[in-house]
C-alpha cells in the first residue's frame, strides 16, 4: 500500500490534536513541599511565633483551597525588620567581599539541593506548571545567587570607581508571578554589594520565600542580613514609608510603582522600579516560521502570561498574517492546560480570583470593541482559577487589549506592512520593557532593534533570562536593571 | 531498465511558482528553476529554537497505560535492520523470526513493520517471513554512499524488486545536493521511484552529511516533490544520525507538505535509536508536530536493531512492575 | 574709556535653533552681584516650555541617528565656539557670580575643557557602559546604552557656566536632546552657550535654553509626560517636590550630589537606558 493513497482529513491535518496518543497524568507529589500549617515572620535570623501575628491564608490557585496561613506583617513588624537589618549592616558591609561571596555561594548550592521541594512549593502556591518551576524558576534562582556571589569580592572592577559602597538597608517588594526567582533577583545583587535586606513577598505567593528563609538559616547567614516580612499592600506601604530604609526595589504594576516614586520623591530614597509592559513580538515574512510560532506561544503563554515582559502583542507582516494566525491557533489548541503539578502541563492556573477577574474584564472589552476572539477548546478544571488560552485577531491599535497590560494568557494580533510601521506600532505604548523580532535577515533585525524602545529585545527567541544579562524597562516600564554588572548599580552608592 | 522513464528537468523555463492543487496528486515540478524557487521559498530554520523545542518536548512524562500503548506502537513501527558485510542467510532468517513474533510468549506483542536488508538477502527474508504481516525493505542505490552511476543504482533497485522487496530505501546523492545540483538529485529520485513500481520508496537524506537544518528541510521537500513515500534520516553508517531536532524538521516538512499538496509522506528515523525512552520521545515529537495522522506504521518508522529488545524489556517491566534482565529476549 | 555708545544685546530664548522672545512677551530684569541692572532676559512661559519639548522630541531621533563620531565633532565644535568667545563668557560669569575676572576666566576655561571632555565621550560611552554578556546558552547577547530621549535640566543656581555645561553636555553626549532651564538669577552665560550651539552645527532642537522663573517652569518641566528624565541640580529646596512630580510618568531623576568629581561618569549614566539584545547563534 502506498501512503499516497491514504487520505488524511482536513481535520486531522488542521487540528493535529493529542487524541491518538493521550498522556496519562504524571503528577509530581505535593507532599514534597513539606509545608507547615502556619508561618511566622523571618526577622533577625529567626522565625517568629505564628500565633503572634494576624494570619491570612495563601491558596492553591489550582484548587482555590488553602495551603497554609502566613503572618500579616504590621508596621511594627516592618519596624523590627528594618531595625534588625540596620543592626546587621555594619558587620555585613565591612566583611571582606570574599566572605559575603561564600554565603551567597552556599545559598546557591542550597537552592540546588532543595530544588525539587522549591519547585513544588512554587507550583502549589503560584499555579505555574511544575515543568516551568522545575526547569526555569528554581535553576535560575540558584544561578542568580551563584553569579552575584562572584561579584561580592570584585566590586572594584564593576566600573563604578574604586571601593563602591553599599546603600544600607534595602526594602524589596516582589510580585507573585515568579516568587522565588524575583526574591533571588533582588537579594543576590543587594547582598553581594554589602546591603542588608527586608524582603516583602507578594500576598498570594509567600511560601517559597519562607522556604528560602530556612535555606538562609542553613547557610548560617548572619542574623538580620535578610529579613522576610509577609503581608499585603499595607505591609509593603509600611516598608516604603519607613525612614530607616535607604533603598526601595519594587517589581509590580506601573500604578503602584508610580505611587512609590511619588512618595519617595521628597525623601530621596534610592529607587529602582520594574513595572508593567505590553511587549510586541514582531514577525517578518522571512521569519523562521516553526521556531517563530513556538516563540510566540512561549512569549504569551509562558507562566499563563503572568509575565511583565510577555509578548502580548503579535505584530505580524500582513503578507503572512493568515498563515501565521492559522499556525498559532493550531498550536494554541495543542497546549495542555490543567493540573500545574502534572509534568506534562503547559499552562497552569491563574494566580488569583482578582487576576482572573481582570483578565475576564479585558477580554470582554476586546470582544465588545470588535476584535475576533479565538479561545482554546481545552477543558478547564471545575475548581480553582482558570482561563483558557485566547487569541484575538482583528485588533486595532486603539483597542484596550492592544494597549493595557492583561497579564494573562491572551494574545492580540495586529499587522504591519513595512519595518518602519512595525517599529512605530511596537513603540506606540507608554511601556518599554521587551520586544521580539523574528527574521532571518540580520541587517533588518538590527535596524529594528536599534529603533525599538525596549530594555530587552529578543531576536528569534523570546522570554530568555540569564543572570549575566541586564533586565529592565524604559519609560513607564520602570528604571534600573536587574542582572549582570548593570544590576549592581541599583545597590551601590554611585 | 527499459520501463524506467526519467524526465530530466529543464534548466531554464517556467519560473512561475508551483501551484499546489489543494488535494490533488501532488505538485508537478517542470524545471530546475521551478524546483529551486520552491525550495528557496521554504522558511529558514533557527537552530536554537528548533533544538529548544525538541528539548522541551523531551521532558514529556509518559507513564502507565499511555507508556504501554506507546511501546506497542513503537514495536509496530520498527524496521528491524541488519546491514552488515557479515550478514548471512542464517542471520537474516533469525531476524525475520524475531520480526514476525518479537515476544514468542506473548501474542499481544505486535509484529514489527518490516525487516530491512541488502538486496541480495531480500529473497531469503521473503522466504523466512512467509505469510507474516511484515514487509521486506531493501536498501538500494549503492547504499550507503550513493556513489555510483544512475544505471548501477537502478540495477540495484531492480534486483531488490525482482527478489520481492516491498519497500526500497534509497540514498540521495549528497555530493550532488551539496554541490547545488538539485535537479540531478531530484531526477534520480524520480527515476528510482519509477523503478520501484508499487514498492514503497523511502528516501534517505543522510542528514548527518547535510549538516544544517536548512539543508534537511530543503532535502526533505525535494524528496517529497520527487515522489518519495517516506523521507528517512540516515543510513546508520555515519556518526551523526537521527537526532530529535532533525526528526522535528522532517516531521514539520511532512506536515506542511501534506497541508499544501494533500499528499501524506511518511517519516523514518534510523541510526542511533537504541532505547525505548528515545523511541517514546520521538513518538511525542510525532504526536505534537505532525499529529496523530502520522502515529501509524504506515507513516512513521524506526530503523533499528537493538531498539526492539529494549522496547520489549520496558514492555515487560510495565507489566511485571519490576525491572527485567536483557536475557529475557533473544539477541537478534 | 571710549565715548562710544555700545550696542547692547537682547537676550532671547534658544528654541529649535532659533532665538526667540517669549511668546508671552514677558521679560525680567537680571542684576549683577551688586544688584545693579545687567540685562533684561526673556521670561519663558509654560507654552514656550511646551514648544521647547516639542523641538527636543523632534530633534532627538536624528541627533541619536548621527554617528557617535559625528556627535563628538559637533560638541567639540561647540568648545571651539566657546573658546573664541572666552573673554565674553568670562565677563558674563564675573558679573553674574560677582567674582574676580581672573577667577571667572578660570571657571570658563574649565567649562570649555569640560565640553571637550564630553565631546570625547560620545563614541566611548557604549564601550564603557555596554558590552557583551556571556549568557548560559547559544545566544549572542549584548547591552548598549541608548539615550532616554528628552532630558529636562534645571541648571545649577550658582555655577552659571561651568555647572550649566556639566548638566547639559552629559545628556547631549549620550544622545539625548535637552530642554535646559538656566539659572534664574544668573542666566546670561547659559544663553550665550545656547547661541554658540547654533554656530556649532548642533541641529535645531537638540539644545533648547529657557530663561525665566524656576518656580513657574520647573514643575511644568517635571510633570511634562513627554520628558523622559530630569536633572534637578538647580532645584535646591524644591528637589523633593519636583522629584515627586516626575513620578507621574516614571521619569528618570538625577538628584543633586556634592561628591561628584572631575572624572565622574554619573551624569553620563543618569540618562541612558540599557538596551539588551539577544540573538540566537546557530548554523
Amino acid at each position: 500500500m502506498s501512503s499516497a493513497e491514504i487520505d488524511v482529513t482536513d481535520q486531522q491535518l488542521d487540528q493535529s490534536r493529542l487524541g491518538g496518543f493521550t498522556y496519562d497524568p504524571a503528577p509530581e507529589s505535593a507532599s514534597v513541599a513539606r509545608l507547615a500549617s502556619a508561618y511566622g515572620l523571618f526577622i533577625d535570623g529567626a522565625f517568629s511565633d505564628p500565633g503572634a501575628h494576624e494570619q491570612f491564608e495563601t491558596l492553591n490557585p489550582a484548587t482555590a483551597r488553602p495551603l497554609a496561613t502566613v503572618a500579616h506583617g504590621s508596621s511594627e513588624d516592618v519596624d523590627r525588620a528594618v531595625a534588625a537589618a540596620r543592626r546587621a549592616f555594619p558587620a555585613w558591609s565591612s566583611m571582606p567581599g570574599s566572605a559575603r561571596a561564600k554565603y551567597l555561594f552556599r545559598i546557591a548550592r542550597l537552592i540546588q539541593e532543595r530544588a525539587r521541594e522549591l519547585a513544588v512549593v512554587e507550583t502549589l502556591d503560584n499555579g505555574k506548571p511544575i515543568r516551568e518551576s522545575r526547569d526555569i524558576d528554581v535553576p535560575l534562582a540558584a544561578a542568580y545567587f551563584f553569579y552575584y556571589a562572584g561579584w561580592a569580592d570584585k566590586l572594584d572592577y564593576a566600573g563604578f570607581g574604586p571601593s563602591p559602597q553599599p546603600l544600607g538597608v534595602a526594602g524589596q517588594i516582589i510580585p507573585w508571578n515568579f516568587p522565588l526567582l524575583m526574591a533571588a533577583w533582588k537579594l543576590a545583587p543587594a547582598l553581594a554589594a554589602g546591603n542588608t535586606c527586608v524582603l516583602k513577598p507578594a500576598e498570594t505567593t509567600p511560601l517559597s520565600a519562607l522556604v528560602l528563609a530556612d535555606i538562609l538559616t542553613q547557610a548560617d547567614l548572619p542574623a538580620g542580613v535578610v529579613n522576610i516580612v509577609t503581608g499585603d499592600g499595607a505591609t509593603g506601604a509600611a516598608l516604603v514609608a519607613h525612614p530607616g530604609v535607604d533603598k526601595i526595589a519594587f517589581t509590580g504594576s506601573t500604578e503602584v510603582g508610580r505611587l512609590i516614586q511619588q512618595r519617595l520623591g521628597e525623601r530621596g530614597t534610592h529607587l529602582t522600579l520594574e513595572l508593567g509592559g505590553k511587549g510586541a513580538n514582531i514577525v517578518f515574512e522571512d521569519a523562521p516560521i516553526d521556531e517563530m510560532v513556538e516563540g510566540v506561544i512561549d512569549g504569551i503563554f509562558f507562566n499563563q502570561g503572568h509575565v511583565c515582559c510577555a509578548g502580548s502583542r503579535l505584530l505580524v507582516q500582513e503578507s503572512i498574517a493568515d498563515e501565521v494566525v492559522r499556525r498559532v491557533l493550531r498550536r494554541v489548541e495543542q497546549l495542555r492546560v490543567g493540573d500545574p503539578l502534572d509534568k506534562n502541563t503547559d499552562v497552569g492556573a491563574i494566580n488569583s480570583a482578582a487576576q482572573l477577574a481582570r483578565i475576564e474584564e479585558l477580554t470582554e472589552a476586546g470582544e465588545a470593541e470588535g476584535a475576533t476572539r479565538h479561545t482554546s477548546a481545552c477543558a478547564l478544571p471545575n475548581e480553582g482559577y482558570w482561563f483558557a488560552p485566547t487569541v484575538f485577531t482583528d485588533v486595532a491599535q486603539s483597542h484596550r487589549i492592544a494597549r493595557e497590560e492583561i497579564f494573562g494568557p491572551v494574545l492580540s494580533v495586529l499587522t504591519f506592512r513595512t519595518p518602519e510601521e512595525a517599529v512605530a506600532k511596537a513603540n506606540n505604548t507608554t511601556y518599554g520593557l521587551a520586544c521580539g523580532v523574528w527574521s532571518e535577515k540580520g541587517s533588518r533585525t538590527l535596524w529594528v532593534a536599534q529603533r525599538l524602545r525596549a530594555g530587552v529585545i529578543w531576536a528569534n527567541t523570546y522570554n530568555r533570562f540569564d543572570p549575566t544579562s541586564p533586565f529592565g524597562g524604559m519609560r513607564e516600564s520602570g528604571f534600573g536593571r536587574e542582572g549582570g554588572r548593570h544590576g549592581l548599580e541599583a545597590y551601590l552608592d554611585v | 531498465m527499459d520501463e524506467v522513464t526519467t524526465t530530466p528537468l529543464r534548466s531554464v523555463g517556467a519560473t512561475s511558482a508551483v501551484r499546489f492543487a489543494a488535494h490533488g496528486s501532488g505538485p508537478r515540478i517542470e524545471s530546475e528553476v521551478e524546483l529551486r524557487s520552491v525550495l528557496a521559498s521554504l522558511s529558514g530554520v533557527d537552530a536554537v529554537g528548533l533544538e529548544a523545542r525538541a528539548a522541551k518536548l523531551a521532558t514529556r512524562s509518559i507513564k502507565r497505560s499511555s507508556k504501554l500503548a506507546a511501546l506497542d506502537l513503537a514495536i509496530a513501527m520498527v524496521d528491524l535492520t541488519t546491514l552488515e558485510g557479515a550478514d548471512t542467510p542464517g542471520r537474516v532468517a533469525s531476524l525475520c523470526a524475531k520480526a514476525a513474533r518479537p515476544d514468542p510468549r506473548n501474542h499481544e506483542v505486535p509484529s514489527v513493520a518490516a525487516v530491512c536488508v541488502y538486496p541480495d538477502l531480500v529473497a531469503t527474508a521473503k522466504r523466512a517471513l512467509g505469510d507474516a504481516p511484515v514487509a521486506v525493505a531493501s536498501v538500494a542505490t549503492a547504499f550507503p554512499s550513493g556513489r555510483a552511476s544512475l544505471a548501477m543504482k537502478l540495477a540495484d533497485v531492480a534486483e531488490a524488486r525482482s527478489a520481492g522487496a516491498d519497500e526500497i530505501d534509497m540514498v540521495i546523492d549528497r555530493g550532488a545536493f551539496l554541490a547545488g545540483r538539485l535537479g540531478q538529485v531530484f531526477d534520480e529520485i524520480v527515476a528510482v521511484k519509477a523503478a520501484c513500481g508499487p514498492a514503497h520508496l523511502k528516501v534517505i537524506l543522510e542528514t548527518g552529511e547535510l549538516v544544517t537544518y536548512d539543508n534537511v528541510r530543503r532535502a526533505s521537500w525535494l524528496a517529497m516533490l520527487a515522489g518519495a513515500d517516506f523521507i528517512k534520516t540516515s543510513t546508520g553508517k555515519v556518526p551523526a544520525a537521527s537526532t530529535p531536532p532533525v526528526a522535528l524538521v522532517m516531521l514539520e516538512a511532512a506536515r506542511d507538505f501534506a497541508e499544501s499538496t494533500g499528499r501524506v509522506v511518511g517519516v523514518k528515523l534510523a541510526g542511533g535509536i537504541r532505547s525505548a525512552k528515545d523511541a517514546i520521545r520521538y513518538l511525542v515529537l510525532v504526536n505534537e508536530t505532525a499529529g496523530t495522522a502520522w502515529l501509524t506504521p504506515e507513516r512513521f518508522r524506526f530503523g533499528a536493531s537493538s531498539l526492539l529488545n529494549d522496547l520489549l524489556m520496558q514492555r515487560l517491566k510495565q507489566q511485571r512492575g519490576a525491572y527485567v534482565r536483557v536475557d529475557e529476549f533473544s539477541g537478534d | 574709556m571710549s565715548d562710544r555708545i555700545d550696542v547692547r544685546k537682547t537676550y532671547k530664548l534658544v528654541v529649535k535653533g532659533a532665538f526667540v522672545r517669549s511668546e508671552s512677551g514677558r521679560s525680567y530684569e537680571v542684576t549683577d552681584a551688586t544688584g545693579a541692572f545687567w540685562a533684561n532676559v526673556a521670561q519663558a512661559s509654560r507654552k514656550d516650555l511646551r514648544e521647547a519639548v516639542v523641538a527636543a522630541r523632534g530633534a532627538q531621533r536624528s541627533w541619536w541617528a548621527m554617528t557617535a563620531y559625528n556627535r563628538g565633532q559637533v560638541l567639540y565644535r561647540l568648545a571651539e565656539m566657546a573658546e573664541a568667545r572666552r573673554a565674553e563668557l568670562a565677563e558674563h560669569v564675573a558679573v553674574a557670580e560677582g567674582i574676580d575676572p581672573v577667577v571667572a576666566s578660570d571657571a570658563v576655561a574649565r567649562g570649555i575643557d569640560r565640553i571637550v571632555w564630553y565631546a570625547g565621550w560620545t563614541d566611548k560611552v557604549a564601550q564603557v557602559l555596554g558590552g557583551a554578556n556571556p549568557v548560559a546558552g547559544p545566544y549572542f547577547n549584548f547591552s548598549l546604552p541608548v539615550p532616554c530621549g528628552v532630558v529636562g535640566v534645571i541648571a545649577p543656581t550658582d555655577s552659571s557656566f561651568e555647572g550649566f555645561v556639566d548638566a547639559v553636555l552629559a545628556p547631549l553626549a549620550t544622545g539625548n536632546t535637552v530642554v535646559a532651564l538656566a539659572s534664574e538669577t544668573r542666566p546670561t552665560p547659559a544663553v550665550l552657550l545656547g547661541e554658540m550651539s547654533a554656530t556649532a552645527d548642533l541641529p535645531g532642537g537638540v539644545l533648547n535654553v529657557l530663561t525665566g522663573r524656576r518656580d513657574e517652569l520647573a514643575p511644568v518641566l517635571c510633570e511634562h509626560e513627554d520628558v523622559d528624565g530630569v536633572d534637578l541640580d538647580g532645584a535646591d529646596e524644591t528637589v523633593g517636590a519636583l522629584a515627586s512630580l516626575a513620578a507621574g510618568s516614571i521619569k528618570r531623576v538625577l538628584r543633586p550630589r556634592s561628591s561628584a568629581g572631575d572624572g565622574d561618569v554619573r551624569r553620563l549614566r543618569a540618562f541612558v537606558e540599557t538596551s539588551t539584545v539577544w540573538h540566537t547563534i546557530g548554523q
